[in-house]
């Protein structure tokens, strides 16, 4: 071998050398926070923490019972004005968008799952706190609605155009009116597809924080009324990393555990109910 | 209305009160085929009515600050609520400052990942890596800005920023004192948050470029590094500078993480020891506490400002990676 091409051959090693170590790099950062998460939460739960509500500040003990509930309520209730849209949205790019508004809607839904979040915290604040002049879970959960419906809007796209056209041919030949078609054999084909993606896309808001923090505001006490202050898992952990005591940062890294499991799941489930229904990444 | 007849005549009368005719039958279907479609679209009409929507609200909202300062609110450095004089330059060098830092850091990082993926790793390995850097994209921003606080910050204060001060101290880039709370802090966290989209969209835009382009490199002669560098990038590149500019779309938007880390302070410094301000950090920070109608209002100029630059970033690399994979929604699925 020349050593014009012996040196091309050890470049070549070596690019895929830099290559490899740059993806270990990225790799490692996931590791290294799921592991300071995994030591530093782990220690602190207990049975009071899922029981109990935040005591007041310098006290140890209590919980962030409240927290979990209002979670729960807050993207509950987001999911439910949230996904009839956009999972409707998704179906009318899969099912007539291939003309002009098709075209536009798709854009700007992509544009829009860039969208700050904080931005739709202002006009979700803009439309419920300000005329009704007090913070409330529902805000929250318009807030939270609206970033979620681009999110679903493209992925309900994706998971219809992946059933065959011959499905749609059959029912149509059968006999069928196109809407029964869409609704009872295409939208049911990919329905294992489109509830995955509706699971992502809660994963995904479950965890905001910048938009709940003008509109459920948080409330350290247990409250289940939507037209209150609410506290969430992401804020309690955004008050208690920022604050000044030692059992307030504990509390932090329990919740964010908490938090993290409740995202991880949700979304490693989803991903591994699609790899298994269609064979696709 | 064009009603498709299909078998022959239809039927006599007679016959007809019992069995509605095929005819009925389809002419039935026909409208409710179009009441199908007119509540399809309604929905998706929902996105554009969002999108004028926030535009609107934020424009309106902003307005008397827009009238008080006019243009010079961009680069003005004031940010004064008992005087009610605001600049919102400190934040916009901020947002971009925080930005340019984590693109630097995260773009070989994400590249990385991205040709590994697709040139060089075995098939087995592929998926699994896939998958834990997508991981990466679902940490809440919150979570991140925790770790940053308690883990980021003392690692960079006991071991990177003495060893940075060493070599490269004499820069304007690493003057000052370092406390924890810095453009270096936000900038990192911010890499780690943006890896993963950059990553997966430029994963797709590679996936995308035909498998004849490697082929005919390596018949070439070329080494596997040569067909991707002289043959793979450049096919893509569109795209993938379209991946780049999504993560910087990203990066200028995100909130919790940065506001955690940065510091928050209104200050134009080009040490990135030093402690700055985003837009969207300003606004989390200051608007459930913004006393006056002016000084909502500038929060209000503020989130405008973010909201059009982040819509132009994003139209701009959307557009970039439709022209390469074209027709396919590459991204959305990593999103």
């Amino acid at each position: 071998m020349s050593a014009r091409a012996l040196r091309r051959q050890l470049v070549s090693r070596a690019m895929t050398a830099l290559v490899v170590v740059l993806s270990l790099i990225a790799v490692l950062a996931l590791v290294l926070i799921l592991g300071d998460l995994m030591v530093k939460g782990a220690s602190s739960i207990d049975w009071a923490f899922f029981t109990k509500s935040p005591v007041p500040a310098g006290q140890s003990g209590g919980g962030v019972a409240n927290a979990i509930v209002g979670t729960a309520i807050i993207v509950g209730l987001a999911a439910l004005i949230g996904v009839p849209i956009g999972v409707g949205a998704g179906m009318y790019l899969a099912e007539y968008g291939t003309g002009r508004l098709g075209f536009a809607v798709r854009f700007i839904a992509d544009v829009l799952n860039g969208t700050p979040s904080i931005v739709v915290g202002i006009v979700a604040w803009t439309f419920i706190v300000k005329p009704t002049h007090r913070f409330s879970a529902l805000a929250g959960s318009v807030a939270l609605a609206i970033l979620m419906i681009p999110m679903l809007a493209r992925t309900t796209e994706e998971m219809v155009r992946l059933v065959p056209n011959s499905l749609r041919e059959a029912a149509l030949a059968l006999g069928y009116a196109r809407w029964r078609t869409s609704l009872k054999v295409v939208a049911r084909t990919a329905l294992g597809g489109i509830v995955t993606g509706c699971l992502i896309g809660i994963a995904r808001v479950a965890g905001e924080t910048a938009p709940l923090l003008f509109t459920a505001l948080g409330n350290l006490n247990f409250s289940l009324s939507v037209t209150q202050p609410m506290q969430t898992l992401s804020l309690q952990i955004f008050v208690y990393a920022t604050g000044p005591f030692e059992e307030w940062h504990r509390l932090a890294w329990a919740a964010a555990l908490i938090l993290m499991g409740l995202v991880l799941t949700l979304s490693v489930a989803a991903r591994w109910a699609t790899r298994r229904r269609y064979g696709t990444p | 209305m064009t009603v498709v007849q299909w078998g022959a005549v239809p039927a006599p009368r007679a016959e007809q009160p019992k069995v509605p005719s095929r005819w009925q039958a389809l002419r039935g279907a026909d409208r409710s085929d179009r009441i199908y479609k007119f509540a399809l679209t309604l929905l998706a009409l929902a996105l554009p009515v969002l999108i004028i929507v926030m535009l609107g609200v934020l424009l309106v909202n902003a307005l008397p600050a827009l009238r008080r300062f006019g243009p010079s609110f961009l680069w003005t450095s004031a940010w004064d609520p008992v005087a009610e004089i605001y600049g919102a330059a400190p934040m916009i060098f901020g947002t971009l400052a925080s930005s340019f830092l984590a693109l630097l850091i995260a773009v070989p990082l994400a590249l990385g990942v991205a040709i590994l993926l697709t040139e060089f790793a075995p098939r087995s390995v592929r998926q699994p890596i896939a998958f834990l850097v997508e991981l990466l994209a679902a940490i809440p921003s919150v979570v991140y800005g925790l770790w940053g606080i308690f883990v980021l910050i003392p690692f960079l204060r006991g071991y990177v920023v003495p060893a940075l001060k060493a070599v490269f101290g004499w820069t304007p880039f690493l003057q000052g004192v370092f406390y924890g709370n810095s453009l270096l802090a936000g900038g990192i966290i911010l890499a780690i948050m943006i890896v993963p989209y950059i990553a997966a969209v430029s994963r797709e835009v590679l996936l995308a470029v035909p498998a004849s382009q490697r082929e005919a490199a390596l018949a070439m002669g070329a080494t596997r590094w040569e067909a991707v560098c002289s043959a793979v990038l450049p096919y893509g590149r569109a795209g993938l500078i379209g991946a780049v500019i999504l993560g910087l779309g990203r990066a200028l938007g995100e909130t919790m993480a940065v506001t955690m880390v940065i510091g928050n302070r209104h200050d134009i410094g080009i040490s990135v020891l030093q402690p700055a301000y985003t837009m969207a950090a300003a606004i989390a920070n200051e608007f459930s506490e913004a006393t006056t109608s002016l000084y909502l209002s500038a929060l209000f100029e503020v989130g405008l400002v973010l909201f059009v630059l982040t819509v132009a970033v994003n139209a701009i690399a959307r557009i970039l990676i439709w022209r390469v994979a074209r027709g396919t929604p590459a991204g959305s699925s990593a999103l």
